[in-house]
This record gives structure tokens, C-alpha cells and sequence, in this order.
């Protein structure tokens, strides 16, 4: 394995693998190894079409907390504003001699372009493209539900038994599409909230289930996922107004009361507090919001480490 | 002017005769005929089909001749087996003017290799606003019949109507590009669950189908013709097939490309398939073959796009839209309707030559009687081989059908008794 471009790329067992390794490494962290020596003298380049500092932060940190120099490009005030093509700007960061190109892009696509074009021998990960994937979202969100709810340790299929609902865009959501290929690999039972207007075409395919309505089965979901929703939806006609939205699909504080107990509620962020969740769920003690954003750095250095370093290379590290 | 014969040649009903022209004509045909010609052109193991024409035809001159030219498309042209092509008028500027349908006109004469028949556009600018000067432009030296706003579909409803009507008093005959522009904001390929999973954005069948419907009741309203370019889904056959059963007067083309290839080639990305209308699924594709077989679909065009490199060779939501074809259509047809059994080679020249020549008024195109211009074209049937886009004449190489293996080749093409394609290669040769 090269690259990292969807969710489809990994078989069980890799997927699995990344999420052990990600254990691994929280339990070096945690003994005190604040930075590993795995990836020194590689160059990683984030590459970044789409203004997303979490997600490139995450990424950044990852690579620096395995030694790896890294580049940061962004295409605001670059020579991609001055017309460059993706392929010319691929090619300049392979001169410069980058390992491996973690892209960020609007255009679906745009990383497995990268990877099987030719233009570049560098791995690709891919850090979300147009409203296709983001597949490391979606490790970082499995491995929240697997800490949790502590079936790291299971073999095979560990999510069988557990009910997952993703609500929100789902049509415009490559953290929904990411996670549906994900855990339901992992055995989940996932159901797509959404109302009909943000539901894909034919999403019977990821091997999902589907429900207009979020208050239907709220109190069976082990794991209820908010997407957030982008204000330019309301200006398309996809729902009248963003009260309406907030009203019928939104978790608000009585809906929170209606979930399970033991239920955990994630959000990839940035959270539309008082649209798609309220400021009282989004604080709630099984909210697991900042447990996802450092998570996403330990996910993320597993997913370099497996990448660039192979599985070789992580025993060796855990070993020492 | 050299008089031709060829000799031996197999008619599309499969009987063996030889054909004579002189001065361009075509002179005599029968199994026995007179033998003092200038040159033979040995038919042995071929087949004669009258030259091909295409109604659809991206020529990109004036404005993008770094893709294609009125003579690199020509050449293209006959190296598919065609002798007579229609321009569209997307160009830059638009063909909108007799000025510039004139112009195009002009370079196909001086490239002498086929008929290039400028399309004018239907409204000023492809804007969709205000109707073009239709008139001037039929009663130009380029005697424009067939208006299109090809690349963008007219979608106000009230224009239409208007440009329906006002072509009927020269005959003219508007040409329309389905598709609604509001349900298809952004879209990049057909809506279905292949789209759902890459994330791209839908193309519905519904945004053609809605459009069709609505100018077939149009054109039977104001009694005037219509014709739908490059037809794509199952559905759209089924409207055409309701309004000719009820003698409504609408023709319809489908692309070579639409017989042939399907969503399920887009899952890697590649923007080499990205095309408009887009590649539908399995399911549009049968309904798209049994229409042109049964005659709810009147003639194959080719839609030939073509690109420069650097505008497929990118990601996918920047790259252009369109393939190159007039190199292949005769062999994807071929290969999908003759060879599969759906349909004969009698039928085939009716798609290909016949019916588009009788749709548009081309006088002297799509047939082999005695006394009609010699525009012919020789294939060989047996011959399979793989497509090699580099080795296209076309000044661009976007083809989809790259690589793949293809039934039936041509090999010779004859426009006005002047061979200008020889075993698959230009003679140099031009028609003056």
C-alpha cells in the first residue's frame, strides 16, 4: 500500500492495522516519547486547495511528531492562484524531492488523479477531495468508537452489534461517504439521517440503510455523527431556512435526552452550534468532539507510518 | 479529371459489382461494366458504402485551432469515412453571423477533402436571449439549413417556440442540445449510485427528458421539424418513440460513444470520459441500440470534440467536456450494432449516410446512384485491430475509445471521384 485515497484501498485487515498502530503510539506517546525518529529526513508536503487549518494542523503535526520535515502549500497567494495546473505543482513538489503529497482539493478525484496519472511517484493521501472522501476522517472516527467503547482488541469485524447514524449532507459529505465505507467494513450498522433533498442518489449501494427522520430510532444508535451543514445549502433550496433544519434534524438538548446512555456523539467540526447541534450537546459529557481531534493526530501518524515506513518499521519502533 | 473504377467491391446487400465515375460522377455500376478507366482501385474483400455524413461535427475554427481546423478536421473526417461534415457553430467568435458561417465555408472548399457544412447558432452569442440572424445566414453563400446552440441547450421556452417557427420559411431546421441548464448546475456525470459514491455531481436523466418533451410539443404545435442532438438515456427514446407514433415531425441522433461505453469507465476518474451529455448506464445503452435499430433513432452522429492535451490532463472537474470521433464512429457502429446482430449494413448506411444527407438537404451526399458525385467510402469488414489515437489525423487525440479493439476499418475514401484516402492514408490528393 502507496497511497491513501479512499476507504476502498484498505482491506480489513489494513484498516485494523492502522488502527492498532494509531493504540500503539498513544501508549508511546502517553509513556513520554513526545517525538518518534521514524520518518527522519523524509518530506512530506501538505498540499492544501481548500482553506481547512484543522485538518492540516493534524496532518502537520503527525508528520513533525515522527520527524518527518514538512512542506506546507497553500493555494491561496501561490503560483496556483497564478493558473498553475495540478499536475505542473504535483511535479514541482517531486523535483523538491517530497516523499509523500497529503492533498487537500475541491474537485472529486482530485487525489487518485495524483496517484495513477503518472505525474508523481510520491505517495498520496488523501485529506479530502470535493464531496467524494476523507478517508482518514473516518479512521480517526472509528478509532474514537473503538476506544470507547474498547473492541480494539476484538478480531475481525469489531463493530459487529453497533447501530452508527450519520446525519446531516450526506449528499455533499466525504466524512459520510468515508465513514459509510468504513464501518460498515468494520461490521457497523449504519443508518444515513438526512432530508431527502441531502440524500444521495441510490446510497442504498454503501451498503447503508436510510431514514428521513433523525427522532425515528434515536434511541437505538450507539454512535450518533453530526455532519455540519454549509449556509450556501439554504441559498440552493435543499431546506427553507436554517431554524426549519436546526428544528427537524438538529440534536438539541431533548433529543440528547432520548439517546442511549451509554450513546457517543461525534462531529468532525467546525460545529454550526445552534444549526446542526447545540451548544448543550455539543458540550455533553458523551460528546466526543476534542477526544476526535487528538485522536486524528495519532490516526494520522498511523496512516504516515504504515505508508512510508511499513509494518516492519512500526514493530520496530513499538519494540524500542 | 481522372475516371476511377473500382473493381470487385461488395455493396452493403452483399452483391459484387463494380463502380464507375468519371468527372466525379458515378457513371455505371453492375457486375459487368465498360473497362477503359484511367485508374482501378482493386475492391477485393471490400465494402462500397456511400461517404458518410455527420450532422455533429466541433471543427473549434475560428478561435480554438490549437484543438482541431477546418482542414486538420477534414482530414479527420475522411479518414473516418466521411465526406461531408456539419461545422457547429460554438466557435469563437460564434457562428452566429454569415460572415463567420461564410468563413468556415470558405476553408472547407479550399481544404477539398469533404463537405463542411457550417451550422449557424440559434440565438446571438449562444446566449439563449435574442435569435440569431437565421436568415442571413441560410441565404449566405454557406446556405445554412441546420441551427444549433449546440453546447448549451435553449432553454427558454418562448425562443424556442420562436426559432421553430421562423426557420420554416427557408426550411431550416433547429438542432437542440437537451438539456436543462437549472438541473444540471455543476453536473459532471450521470446521477446514479456511481455518481453518489464518487462524488461527483449528478447529471439527471430527467434535465434531457423534460426538454425533449417539452419541444416535441413545440415543434407539433407550431408544425415545424425539430431535431435532438446526441440522444443518452432510455427515456428520451421512449418520448421520441410516443411523438413519432404520433407523426410528429422530430428526428434524433445518437453518438457513437453513447453505443458503446457506459458510467462505470468514470470510476477511476479519468476525464478522458468526460463528455456531454454523459455516459449513461448499461440499461440507456440497450434502449439507445434498439432505438437506432428500430428507426426511433434516425442517424448516428459523432459529436466529434476535440481537445488539446493539457485539457484532459488534469483532474477531472477541470477538464473539458468531449471525445474525438470521426475516426471511429464507423467502427464502434460496426462493432456495436452490425457485428453484435442487432442491426444490417443496409441499415447502417441508412444511419450513417442516407438519413443525415435527407435530413439536413444535402444534395448529392449519402448516395450511390448512377449520376449522383462520386463521395464513396471503402471498408473492410474482416479487419479487427486496436484504435491508436496518436495515429489519428485529427489535430487532437481525446479518445476514449483508446486501446480498445474495434470490428471493421475504413479504408478508402472517394469525395467527388477523387481518392483522397488510400489504405488509410491521405493521398494528398483534393478536390478543386
Amino acid at each position: 500500500m502507496s497511497n491513501l485515497l479512499s476507504i476502498n484501498d484498505l482491506t480489513l485487515d489494513q484498516a485494523l492495522g492502522i488502527l492498532r498502530t494509531a493504540a500503539e503510539l498513544e501508549k508511546l506517546t502517553e509513556g513520554g516519547a513526545k517525538k518518534l525518529p521514524t520518518l527522519r529526513g523524509f518530506t512530506i508536503v501538505n498540499l492544501f486547495y481548500e482553506d481547512s487549518t484543522r485538518t492540516r494542523i493534524s496532518f502537520e503535526s503527525a508528520a513533525k511528531r515522527l520527524s518527518a520535515d514538512v512542506i506546507n502549500f497553500s493555494a491561496k497567494g501561490s503560483s496556483v492562484s497564478k493558473g498553475e495546473s495540478l499536475k505542473d505543482t504535483a511535479q514541482t513538489l517531486q523535483a523538491m524531492g517530497a516523499d509523500a503529497v497529503i492533498i487537500r482539493h475541491g474537485s472529486s478525484g482530485a487525489a487518485a488523479r495524483l496517484a495513477s496519472s503518472g505525474w508523481i511517484k510520491a505517495s498520496v493521501i488523501n485529506a479530502g477531495d470535493g464531496t467524494h472522501e476523507h478517508p482518514t476522517q473516518a479512521l480517526l472516527d472509528a478509532f474514537t468508537i473503538a476506544k470507547r467503547f474498547n473492541l480494539l482488541n476484538n478480531e475481525g469485524q469489531i463493530f459487529v452489534g453497533l447501530k452508527v447514524a450519520i446525519v446531516g449532507d450526506i449528499l455533499h459529505s466525504r466524512v459520510a461517504r468515508s465513514n459509510a465505507l468504513l464501518l460498515t467494513k468494520l461490521g457497523a450498522e449504519v443508518t444515513m439521517i438526512a432530508p431527502p433533498t441531502l440524500m444521495p442518489v441510490g446510497v442504498a449501494a454503501w451498503g447503508v440503510s436510510s431514514d428521513y427522520s433523525l427522532d425515528n430510532r434515536l434511541a437505538e444508535y450507539d454512535v450518533v455523527m453530526m455532519l455540519r451543514i454549509q449556509s450556501e445549502r439554504m441559498t440552493d433550496s435543499y431546506f427553507p431556512t436554517e431554524r426549519e433544519y436546526a428544528r427537524r434534524y438538529g440534536l438539541n438538548s431533548e433529543r440528547l435526552g432520548k439517546m442511549k446512555e451509554s450513546a457517543i456523539l461525534l462531529h468532525p467540526g467546525p460545529m454550526n452550534r445552534g444549526l446542526e447541534i447545540s451548544a448543550e450537546s455539543a458540550d455533553a459529557e458523551n460528546s466526543m468532539v476534542l477526544e476526535q481531534v487528538s485522536n486524528g493526530v495519532l490516526v494520522r501518524m498511523a496512516v504516515l507510518y504504515t505508508l512510508l515506513g511499513g509494518p516492519t518499521m512500526v514493530d520496530e519502533v513499538v519494540k524500542a | 479529371m481522372k475516371s476511377i473504377v473500382i473493381s470487385d467491391v461488395k455493396l452493403s446487400d452483399g452483391s459484387s459489382v463494380s463502380i464507375g465515375m468519371r468527372d466525379g460522377v458515378i457513371t455505371e455500376i453492375g457486375a459487368q461494366i465498360s473497362s477503359d478507366y484511367d485508374e482501378t482501385i482493386l475492391g477485393t474483400g471490400l465494402t462500397a458504402l456511400p461517404g458518410f455524413v455527420d450532422l455533429h461535427t466541433h471543427l473549434r475554427e475560428p478561435g480554438k485551432e490549437d484543438a482541431e481546423t477546418v482542414l486538420t478536421g477534414s482530414q479527420s473526417a475522411v479518414a473516418g469515412g466521411f465526406t461531408a461534415v456539419s461545422a457547429m457553430a460554438n466557435t469563437n467568435p460564434v457562428a452566429d453571423t454569415a460572415g463567420v458561417v461564410e468563413q468556415v465555408f470558405r476553408l472547407g472548399k479550399e481544404a477539398g477533402l469533404c463537405e463542411v457544412f457550417p451550422i449557424g447558432a440559434v440565438s446571438k452569442g449562444l446566449m439563449g436571449e435574442q435569435l440569431a440572424e437565421l436568415g442571413a445566414m441560410a441565404t449566405s453563400a454557406a446556405a445554412v439549413r441546420i441551427f444549433s446552440d449546440d453546447g448549451k441547450c435553449i432553454s427558454d421556452p418562448l425562443l424556442m417556440r420562436r426559432a421553430l417557427e421562423y426557420v420554416k420559411s427557408f426550411n431550416g431546421l433547429i438542432a437542440q442540445h437537451a438539456q436543462d441548464p437549472r438541473l444540471t448546475v455543476n453536473a459532471q456525470m450521470n446521477e446514479g449510485e456511481i455518481s453518489s459514491t464518487l462524488g461527483l455531481a449528478g447529471w439527471p436523466a430527467v434535465a434531457e427528458e423534460s426538454i425533449i418533451a417539452r419541444d416535441i410539443l413545440l415543434a407539433d404545435h407550431v408544425q415545424s421539424r425539430l431535431h435532438i442532438c446526441h440522444v443518452s438515456t432510455a427515456g428520451s427514446v421512449e418520448i421520441i418513440r410516443w411523438a413519432k407514433s404520433r407523426g410528429i415531425s422530430v428526428t434524433a441522433e445518437v453518438t457513437p460513444h453513447h453505443l458503446l461505453l457506459t458510467e462505470d469507465l468514470i470510476t477511476g476518474y479519468d476525464p478522458i470520459y468526460k463528455v456531454n451529455p454523459p455516459l449513461r448506464s448499461q440499461r440507456d445503452v440497450e434502449a439507445l441500440r434498439t432505438g437506432l435499430a428500430d428507426g426511433t433513432i434516425d442517424i448516428v452522429a459523432t459529436d466529434h470534440a476535440p481537445h488539446p492535451r493539457e485539457d484532459k490532463d488534469c483532474e477531472w472537474a477541470a477538464a473539458a467536456f468531449g471525445m474525438t470521433g470521426l475516426e471511429t464512429a464507423f467502427s464502434v457502429v460496426f462493432t456495436a450494432m452490425v457485428k453484435s446482430g442487432l442491426m444490417s449494413m443496409e441499415r447502417l448506411v441508412e444511419v450513417m449516410s442516407t438519413a443525415p444527407a435527407r435530413i439536413a438537404g444535402y444534395i448529392g451526399q449519402g448516395s450511390l446512384a448512377i449520376g449522383s458525385p462520386a463521395h464513396i467510402t471503402l471498408v473492410d469488414l474482416a479487419s479487427d485491430y486496436p484504435v491508436n489515437a496518436r495515429s489519428h489525423l485529427s489535430k487532437s487525440s481525446n479518445s476514449p475509445f483508446n486501446g480498445l479493439v474495434l470490428s471493421g476499418r475504413v479504408r478508402d475514401t472517394l469525395f467527388h471521384g477523387v481518392a483522397v484516402l488510400r489504405n488509410g492514408t491521405l493521398t494528398g490528393e483534393r478536390f478543386a
